[in-house]
């Protein structure tokens, strides 16, 4: 048996791992021939002790290796070949790598922004000290087989919870929605946002006290503000027992002084300070009903619950405390977690739907995809340089490289020029993010001294090192050097394949991202051109927030009216843009006693419709001519429409106590969201003493600043312990229309990038095309061809990827654009011709970044070309 | 004169590379000194010996014959370089001056 007359393994293992290399050899063979001998002389197991002695008495000093054994040391100096290898090539080519570096760090800059922005989004309100047990108590309600979803409760909600539901709860506060008061002390008076609530409000929302503490809020006549108030205010943050007058109304104490609300957080902006909810309820005018909803409540549910167990138990609280003709709207309770209110708070006939978690998916996707593009236009690059480097490869490869060999230098390459536009995308990004940020609305930076983002952005280094240079790596590792050296080889039809399948992914994203950015602007455009049933131009309203300005008004419309600069003066409970007001509980002839007769309310006075320049269809205006008009009632089209009249003129709708006469109907205005149908509203002269506004229409020959200026010092003069605050109508019309805007600019600028990155590839990709093919043109020019003819051959191929990228993208892009659409009610049509020009656009944009190159092989000359070898 | 060191097992390797003249490799060398003397050398203390000898500069190598009976791996060959030689012949001279400084009387020379 050959087996047995072999050495012990694991001893001879031993030895060739602890000898020296240089005396492996001999002392294997002398062990060998030794082993040999006594085999023949004393038998195996003999042999084999011996052997196991020897091994072991060779562990001495002199023939252990080095601890630190040449290994090392020569891979050293081969990694560093590869750099230098790398970094001559680039220098060599010198467009090449531009265009290879330039568009790999766009590539990457476009990607960190989207990541530092999806980042930002993902960790918003984390920083609360309870975000995982905080939530605010939501309500369905069902109107006319609807559900709408609002987060407003009753004042009851607050204590029934509270007491009744003790073993959920930890802390249940109640608090009013963001409000603007006016601050003032002895020096100064300013507007400032903020919320009353109950006085575990400040532990609950987990509050950064500077002075005082969370629990300050007892006393009703207290008072914390935040940081940036207390400075305005007093100049200093020491202010606990100073006093403050807040809407000049009432004295109250500072108690304490909190840090401002971070911008990650959804209370950002909504509190600057935060008062005693007792204030409010002593200031009267409140209703303390079920079903009169004006504030929220805030819970902390016990640790070790869980969130949707509580929501299931708290869901019938209210339905089961309404009166009987209040249950038809089906009231249910639930509970919408901190964790999900900025990202998931849309809500669609009672379910979630979303909300911005779908733009961080969009964003987040189209970042990935850009990325996507520059790696493409990496690989596509290199291995149109292939023809280049094959001599090189074919050498390595003759004088010993293994295949794993070359493939590491060419990823080692590749993390070279990734690790260069690594550091050419972070000078990128520093230089846009103030320009991404008031783009985007946020404040972000770049977290230089965090762990987290060194080790994302060195693995990604890897990563996309990895990625972007596998394809070119394991393409010129496959060459076979004896064909390369002997020039037989050439890159071959089959090869140029996958490439033209990258191309084709390049510009299909980049139609669909256009095609996008198109229709989204179509959509702005649409809702922007929708007839408005009102004038916008030179109307300002003005909060009306202290009695005085009540009691003063007329005496300040008089005056205003006498300047001459002003057309029109009047008052209403909610400004023309935001008609949010709803009622129900109406009744008149011939109403379905099934419907649930929602209708939005706009408590006005008699020049209301004057001042913001509505249209009267049927009927008349209100006026101070007829005294019946108190109980007179206009209704717009949709409402009458809503509630089945013919000729609702003369009509009588009985509503709160009274019978109202309807005298007229005016045309539809868009008081709500653009996107939505005009919804049915009745206009009636306000009984109830609510008007929160003053709607000033500035005439027409006079100048803004001037109007301005005058409307500034009357409303001084009669209002003087309040500072001056107007909005003009459509910026705040513009409002509605923000969120589409900033998202379409954003897209838009993607999409720019998207398609300038798949050019730049393309650029570079021609360029090698025109090079490689220099012989064939400079024979085709010998025998006759035209310049227009070799243009046409060299454009030929890429004209097609594009038009088969068109081909994919449109019809992906309808699809992807009309779900979009279809979340608006009120949306454009997508017209034939937006598909057509962006595949027009991409066409030409492409034809003509490739005829540049295209061009310039057609000039050249052909006994130039010819003759170079 | 300089200090040449040479241990006494490394004088008895030194000795037995030169009475094997020409076929002096570890395993032959390792089997003289066994045969010699009485003791049997390890292959550890053989080769330990004849690195530092190397190293020192008395003994220089080269690449032998490999044999079925060593699986293929090289024989080396060890010789006396011109200074190893000097060392040796210094040696026995130091001793031999030992020797005769020894009083008669303490070590009767004895003749065979």
């Amino acid at each position: 048996m050959r087996e047995s007359n072999t050495p012990p393994k694991l001893f001879l293992q031993f030895l060739r791992w602890f000898c020296h290399p240089q005396m492996l050899d001999f002392i294997e063979g002398d062990l060998h021939e030794f082993y040999q001998r006594r085999l023949r002389n004393y038998g195996k197991r003999r042999a084999d002790i011996l052997f196991v002695i020897d091994v072991i008495l060779l562990l001495r000093p002199g023939i252990i290796k080095p601890a630190d054994g040449n290994h090392r040391v020569s891979s050293y100096g081969m990694y560093k070949s590869y750099f230098k290898v790398g970094w001559r090539s680039l220098l060599r080519d010198k467009g090449y790598s531009f265009i290879n570096i330039g568009g790999l760090a766009l590539g990457i800059a476009i990607a960190m922004l989207i990541g530092l922005w999806v980042y930002d989004e993902l960790s918003f309100n984390r920083q609360h000290e309870h975000f995982n047990d905080l939530a605010v108590v939501m309500q369905h309600n069902t109107v006319d087989g609807e559900i709408d979803t609002y987060s407003s409760q009753s004042y009851q909600l607050g204590s029934t919870l509270r007491s009744n539901y003790d073993n959920l709860f930890r802390r249940v506060v109640m608090a009013t929605f963001a409000t603007n008061s006016i601050l003032g002390n002895s020096d100064k008076i300013f507007g400032a946002t903020g919320m009353f609530m109950e006085s575990e409000g400040p532990e609950l929302l987990s509050l950064q006290m500077i002075r005082g503490h969370r629990d300050g809020l007892i006393n009703v006549s207290s008072l914390m503000l935040s940081e940036s108030v207390a400075n305005n205010l007093f100049g200093t943050t020491d202010v606990v027992g100073r006093s403050v007058r807040i809407d000049d109304r009432e004295d109250l104490q500072v108690v304490g002084v909190f840090r401002d609300i971070p911008s990650t957080s959804d209370f950002k902006g909504e509190l600057g300070f935060v008062g005693p909810l007792q204030l409010v309820v002593n200031r009267g005018g409140r209703n303390f009903g079920w079903v009169n909803n004006w504030l929220q409540v805030f819970v902390q549910v016990e640790e070790n619950l869980d969130m949707q167990q509580v929501s299931a138990a708290i869901g019938k609280v209210k339905l089961n405390q309404v009166s009987e003709s209040d249950k038809r709207f089906k009231p249910e309770l639930f509970l919408h977690p901190m964790s999900r209110w900025h990202l998931y708070s849309e809500f669609k006939n009672g379910v979630n739907a979303g909300g911005r978690i779908d733009f961080v998916w969009l964003f987040a996707i189209i970042g990935g995809f850009i990325l996507l593009l520059a790696c493409i236009n990496f690989m596509n690059l290199c291995t149109a340089r292939a023809q280049k480097r094959s001599k090189e490869v074919g050498v390595r490869k003759v004088i010993g490289s293994r295949r794993g060999q070359i493939i590491t230098q060419f990823l080692i390459e590749s993390l070279l020029i990734v690790t260069i536009s690594f550091i050419l995308s972070m000078l990128i990004v520093q230089t846009l993010l103030p320009w991404f940020n008031e783009l985007s609305g946020k404040s972000l930076t770049i977290h230089w001294n965090s762990l987290l983002f060194w080790i994302t952005l060195s693995s990604s280094i890897i990563l996309i090192s990895f990625i972007a240079g596998s394809y070119p790596s394991f393409h010129f590792s496959a060459f076979n050097p004896v064909k390369v050296l002997k020039g037989t080889w050439s890159i071959g039809r089959h090869a140029s394949l996958p490439r033209k399948a990258l191309v084709i992914i390049q510009f299909t994203v980049s139609i669909i991202l256009i095609i996008g950015t198109v229709v989204v602007y179509q959509q702005i455009q649409f809702a922007k051109d929708r007839p408005l049933g009102y004038n916008l131009n030179g109307l300002l309203t003005i909060p009306m927030k202290t009695p005085e300005i009540k009691k003063n008004y007329n005496s300040l419309r008089n005056e205003l009216l006498s300047s001459g600069k002003f057309s029109e003066v009047s008052t209403s409970e909610t400004t023309a843009t935001n008609m949010w007001w709803s009622d129900w509980g109406f009744q008149w002839r011939g109403k379905d006693p099934n419907m649930q007769d929602m209708l939005y309310r706009g408590a006005v006075d008699y020049e209301f419709g004057e001042s913001i320049g509505w249209k009267i269809k049927a009927g008349r205006d209100f006026s101070r001519d007829f005294v019946t008009d108190s109980t007179a009632l206009i209704l717009n089209e949709a409402a009458v429409k809503y509630m089945g009249f013919e000729s609702p003129i003369g009509e009588i709708v009985q509503g709160y106590g009274k019978n109202y006469t309807v005298i007229g109907v005016v045309e539809d205005m868009v008081t709500q969201s653009l996107y939505e149908p005009n919804k049915q509203t009745i206009f009636l002269i306000d009984p109830f003493g609510q008007a929160n506004y003053i709607n000033v229409r500035i005439a027409a020959q006079a100048s803004t600043t001037e109007a301005l200026f005058l409307l500034n010092s009357i409303c001084a003069k009669y209002n003087p312990n309040t500072p001056f605050e107007y909005t003009f109508a459509d910026s705040e019309f513009a409002e509605k229309f923000s969120f589409e805007a900033r998202t379409g600019k954003l897209v838009g600028i993607f999409s720019t990038l998207a398609i300038s990155i798949s050019c730049l590839g393309l650029f570079g990709l021609a360029a090698f095309v025109a090079e490689q093919r220099t012989k064939e043109i400079g024979i085709r020019k010998v025998m006759g061809a035209s310049v227009a003819s070799v243009w046409s051959m060299l454009s030929r191929d890429f004209a097609i990827l594009v038009i088969i990228s068109c081909a994919i993208a449109i019809p992906f892009g309808y699809y992807l654009m009309g779900r979009w659409l279809a979340s608006y009610t009120y949306r454009t049509p997508m017209p034939w011709w937006i598909f057509a020009a962006t595949g027009i656009g991409a066409l030409l944009i492409a034809l003509l970044t490739v005829s540049y190159q295209a061009i310039k092989a057609a000039l050249i000359n052909p006994v130039r070309a010819l003759r170079a070898e | 004169m300089k200090n040449y060191q040479l241990g006494e097992f490394e004088e008895l390797v030194i000795l037995t590379v030169g009475i094997l003249n020409n076929v002096a490799y570890s395993v032959s060398i390792k089997d003289e000194i066994d045969s010699r003397t009485s003791r049997s050398v390890s292959m550890g203390a053989l080769h330990t010996a004849l690195k530092r000898l190397e190293d020192k500069g008395y003994l220089k190598s080269f690449n032998g014959e490999s044999t079925q009976e060593r699986a293929g791996r090289p024989k080396r060959y060890f010789e006396i370089t011109a200074l190893g030689k000097k060392v040796i012949q210094l040696n026995k001279e130091t001793k031999e001056s030992f020797w005769k400084a020894i009083p008669k009387t303490v070590m009767p020379l004895k003749f065979s």
